[in-house]
């Protein structure tokens, strides 16, 4: 068995994996990013449309263009990239973790590093997930699948679609299933409102004249060997009126019903879940409750913007170096999701740091207010034009805005929108 | 084996579970057998979909035949599964009763059980139930305790079954759906769908739900068998709700009622339902079955989430009356009639291989050991069972042990290629061979791989890669 160790592994080569390996490399620290694909760059590769970079290249690129960016930035650096390697094990509890990674190339390596970085991303939910009760044929695939079935592999899984949910796989690919010749027939959404982002819902719906029917319930796939039809039907006032229900006739149903973090390994080295995000508890530094164990990315919390992922797994990786360093926040504050909050990650911030936070609403609302309140003083408030579930807000505190938690028992700093 | 005829001694029509142990049974005399299955892969009906049970023969009253062959099956487990490595553990089943009334009929089921001869059968105080299940509801009053019941994985008991058989000589034939027979001599001619014949001279009809339709075809009894549906949930191997034993209720008239089940693969089973249907085609969940388990479920185990729930699926019953209809034909010579299989009929059928092997002798048919009869097939090495070091050690010899294919259930492509090369050849008989595509991410992430590999492998085009046989193509078009 090939033995190898670095200071740093980073398991999972998306945007995030590799943003966070080029600062442990920058800082001094060898790393390894341990990839299952057999290309890095991560969902990327299949993600065909523009849209992605406007924050971090100030340009629209595509999603392969993207990676292939921050690929770019690894040539000249220490880092070792081992793609078709699958992490099966990952021993956390000691000061070297241990993983063991299987790979197509080496057989077993087992690799050992004394900081971790979890960059695993997320994966989709699916139709057991929600429990669409009805036929099981062949057709129903989630709205990633798909896509790597028309953008990588060359195949088209169905003619006639219809879309299960407003996530933005879902619009892109009612999009890109109009341009290779079949029809969209409708994207089905139990929520009233989308959950995709805006322009998505202008460019992949209204453009192609492809119906969205919110607040409906798909309540029956139908088709003995290959979809035949999905039934869905109307909430009114928050009843399913089964009374109102209707069939469309498709050959095909795509999911695009929401993204789960993929902790399974997480679990394994013993890191603490946040049940709102599905992804870990992280303190100031990004790191879980496991020392030397760090996360960032859609296995944090899932993101709307890969910018976004990369801009964290920065800080990550920083932070992680830093650690490597036996750098360790002097003071930190519990951070709390207040009123129509859904989740703010990660779950502590240093009192005497600049911290970014992501979070997300509960609510859809104009002219909404963010309001930050340490130990229950208004420290920040903030005016936002329109704020929505399917949005990431970002929120900066620095030493100045926190500088009522220090010396304070169980300092809490909580988040609300009104 | 015999090669370029189209004669046998004997044809199985229906390889399910109780078909395939009647022709791996018969492998071991010097016979031609031939295994005939209408669907695309064998275990796709009744098999494929069920509680995955081995029963511990207190349910029945040993009158019935299902009774006595339940109590004889349930004892050959344990060496068919030396023989045929598949997955099957001895885990204890509990029958939990939650009401004062509930206790008079866990009380009949121990009187029963110890009547029928069951080792070890147990009445349980609230306190021993708890302790033998802690996952159970803390309001359990009491119940029953039968260590030797068990779980097994039902459509790889059939795989191993039918791969035995073919080693020792059996030919499988899939796809081979029964249109007409007729009798010329002392020989049947059995003809498919698709023009394609074999002549045997003792047929044994082990077509489950199509049984009555198969009688039909060779002007044998008429009957009618009656569909019975099952709804099931399968829940993710990381759940709390995962009990150590198989959890029974209180059973009711109709069936045994909804269980918790460990599967031997470590995701968990909640269901079934018991819903007659007219459509023996009808493996549709609905909404209102699919509530009735959760709340069943939670009954016994209040951890049962829906958050862990990963898919649901149906399975049908072929239900014909109370008892196992196994004799031979009154009216059609030479056929051996195997009809109304339900529940206990998985773990009643490695017997029900031994008494159908019996009939045909009392029906004239000769029956002489093979001298190379070889019971064992190869063990073949799981991943997911695996340590690091002993898949590095598999990986020196072939490389494709540490290419991970499905990283939800932890299969590598060596094991797919092995599937693909022992006959599974659509998405779902790989799926229930090695487990690719059952986990939690259901197929999301491996489907397009498992695609590549089946066409790399068969040499099949896009557009023969299916889900489960002919009308369920995967692929509508190549860019």
């Amino acid at each position: 068995m090939k033995d190898l160790t670095f200071d740093s592994v980073v398991i999972g080569g998306g945007a995030a994996g590799m943003a966070a390996a080029l600062e442990l490399d920058r800082a001094g620290f060898s790393c390894a990013i341990v990839e299952r694909e057999e290309a890095l760059g991560g969902i990327l590769t299949q993600c065909i449309h523009n849209g992605f970079g406007l924050i971090e290249f100030n340009e629209e690129l595509s999603g392969p263009e993207f990676a292939e960016r921050i690929e770019e930035r690894l040539a000249g650096t220490g880092i070792t990239s081992f793609t078709g390697a699958t992490v099966m094990e990952l021993d956390a509890s000691g000061d070297i973790k241990t993983l063991y990674c299987y790979t197509g190339a080496h057989g077993v390596m087992r690799l050992s590093a004394r900081v971790v970085v979890l960059a695993m991303g997320c994966r989709e939910r699916n139709r057991g997930n929600i429990r669409i009760p009805g036929d099981r044929p062949a057709g129903v695939y989630t709205a990633g699948l798909a896509q790597r079935l028309v953008n990588i592999e060359g195949f088209v899984p169905g003619k006639d679609v219809v879309i299960i949910g407003s996530g933005d796989i879902g619009l892109i690919m009612a999009r890109r299933m109009s341009w290779i010749g079949c029809k969209v027939h409708a994207v089905v959404e139990i929520l009233p409102y989308p959950s995709g982002l805006t322009r998505n819902i202008v460019q992949c719906l209204h453009d192609f004249g492809i119906p969205l029917y919110l607040s409906h319930l798909t309540t029956n796939i139908v088709g003995r060997e290959r979809v035949e039809g999905v039934e869905i039907t109307p909430i009114e006032n928050g009843a399913t009126r089964y009374d109102k229900a209707f069939t469309i006739p498709c050959d095909t149903v795509l999911l695009s019903v929401g993204l789960v973090p993929e902790n399974e390994l997480s679990k394994m080295a013993g890191v603490e879940l946040n049940p709102m995000t599905n992804g870990p508890v992280a303190d100031s530094m990004l790191m879980t409750n496991v020392p030397g164990v760090f996360a960032c990315g859609n296995v944090l919390h899932v993101h709307d913007l890969v910018d976004y992922v990369v801009e964290e797994a920065r800080r990550a990786g920083a932070h992680a170096a830093r650690w490597l360093k036996g750098e360790r926040p002097k003071a930190e504050a519990r951070v709390k999701a207040g009123p129509n909050v859904r989740y703010c990650a990660p779950s502590r911030v240093d009192l005497h740091a600049a911290n970014k936070l992501y979070m997300r609403t509960l609510i859809v609302k104009n002219d909404a207010t963010l309001e930050v309140k340490v130990n229950n003083r208004v420290v920040k408030s903030v005016k936002k034009n329109h704020i929505q579930p399917s949005e990431m807000i970002a929120v900066e505190l620095g030493p100045k805005d926190l500088e009522f938690a220090v010396g304070a028992p169980d300092p809490v700093v909580e988040l609300s929108i009104s | 084996m015999k090669t370029g005829s189209n004669r046998y001694d004997v044809c199985v029509i229906g390889a399910g579970v109780c078909g395939a142990n009647i022709a791996r049974r018969l492998s071991a005399y010097e016979l031609d057998v031939a295994l005939v299955d209408k669907e695309a892969d064998v275990s796709f009906g009744t098999s494929k979909a069920n509680s995955g049970i081995v029963h511990g023969g207190f349910h029945h009253n040993k009158k019935y035949l299902k009774a006595r062959l339940e109590l004889q099956g349930m004892m050959m487990f344990d060496r068919l599964q030396q023989e045929l490595d598949f997955p099957f553990k001895r885990c204890g089943i509990v029958v939990a009763a939650l009401h004062e009334d509930e206790m008079r009929a866990i009380e009949q089921l121990y009187m029963q059980g110890v009547d029928n001869g069951v080792i070890g059968i147990e009445m349980c105080s609230r306190e021993r139930m708890l302790e033998l299940e802690p996952k159970l509801n803390p309001d359990t009053l009491g119940g029953l305790w039968v260590p030797g019941g068990g779980i097994v994985e039902p459509y790889r008991f059939v795989f191993a079954l039918v791969e035995s058989a073919r080693k020792n000589g059996v030919e499988i034939m899939t796809g081979f759906k029964v249109e007409h027979a007729a009798r010329a001599g002392d020989e049947w001619t059995v003809r498919a769908a698709d023009g394609r014949v074999v002549k045997a001279r003792y047929v044994v009809n082990a077509a489950g739900l199509y049984a009555d339709e198969v009688s039909r075809a060779f002007g044998a009894e008429e009957f009618e068998i009656k569909p019975r549906k099952g709804e099931y949930y399968l829940l993710d191997r990381l759940t709390k709700a995962k009990p150590e034993r198989v959890i029974f209720p209180v059973p009711t008239s109709v069936s045994k009622g909804m269980l918790v089940i460990p599967t031997v693969e470590g995701t968990v089973l909640i269901g079934p339902t018991a819903e007659a249907v007219d459509d023996k085609a009808d493996l549709a969940t609905t909404r209102e079955q699919l509530e009735k388990i959760l709340s069943s479920a939670r009954a016994m185990v209040p951890s049962v989430s829906e958050y862990d729930v990963i898919t649901s699926f149906a399975g049908l019953r072929p239900t014909l009356e109370e008892d196992f209809y196994i004799e031979p034909s009154a009216k059609a010579p030479a056929l051996i009639q195997v009809a109304g299989i339900q529940s206990p009929g998985l773990t009643a059928s490695p017997a029900i291989g031994e008494y159908v092997k019996d009939l045909l002798k009392k029906e004239g048919l000769r029956l002489s050991e093979k001298s190379d009869y070889d019971p064992f097939v190869g063990k073949r090495p799981h991943v997911k069972d695996l340590t690091p070091y002993e898949v590095d050690k598999l990986a020196q010899a072939d490389p494709a042990y540490a290419n991970m294919i499905c990283r939800c259930e932890k299969v590598s492509e060596a094991e797919i290629v092995q599937a693909i090369r022992a006959g599974h050849t659509t998405l779902d008989g790989i799926k229930y061979f090695t487990r690719a595509q059952m986990g939690r991410c259901q197929g999301g992430f491996c489907t397009y791989k498992i695609i590549k590999i089946i066409m790399r492998e068969t040499g099949l085009s896009w557009d023969e890669i299916t889900k489960n046989g002919d009308g369920s193509r995967i692929l509508k078009d190549a860019l």
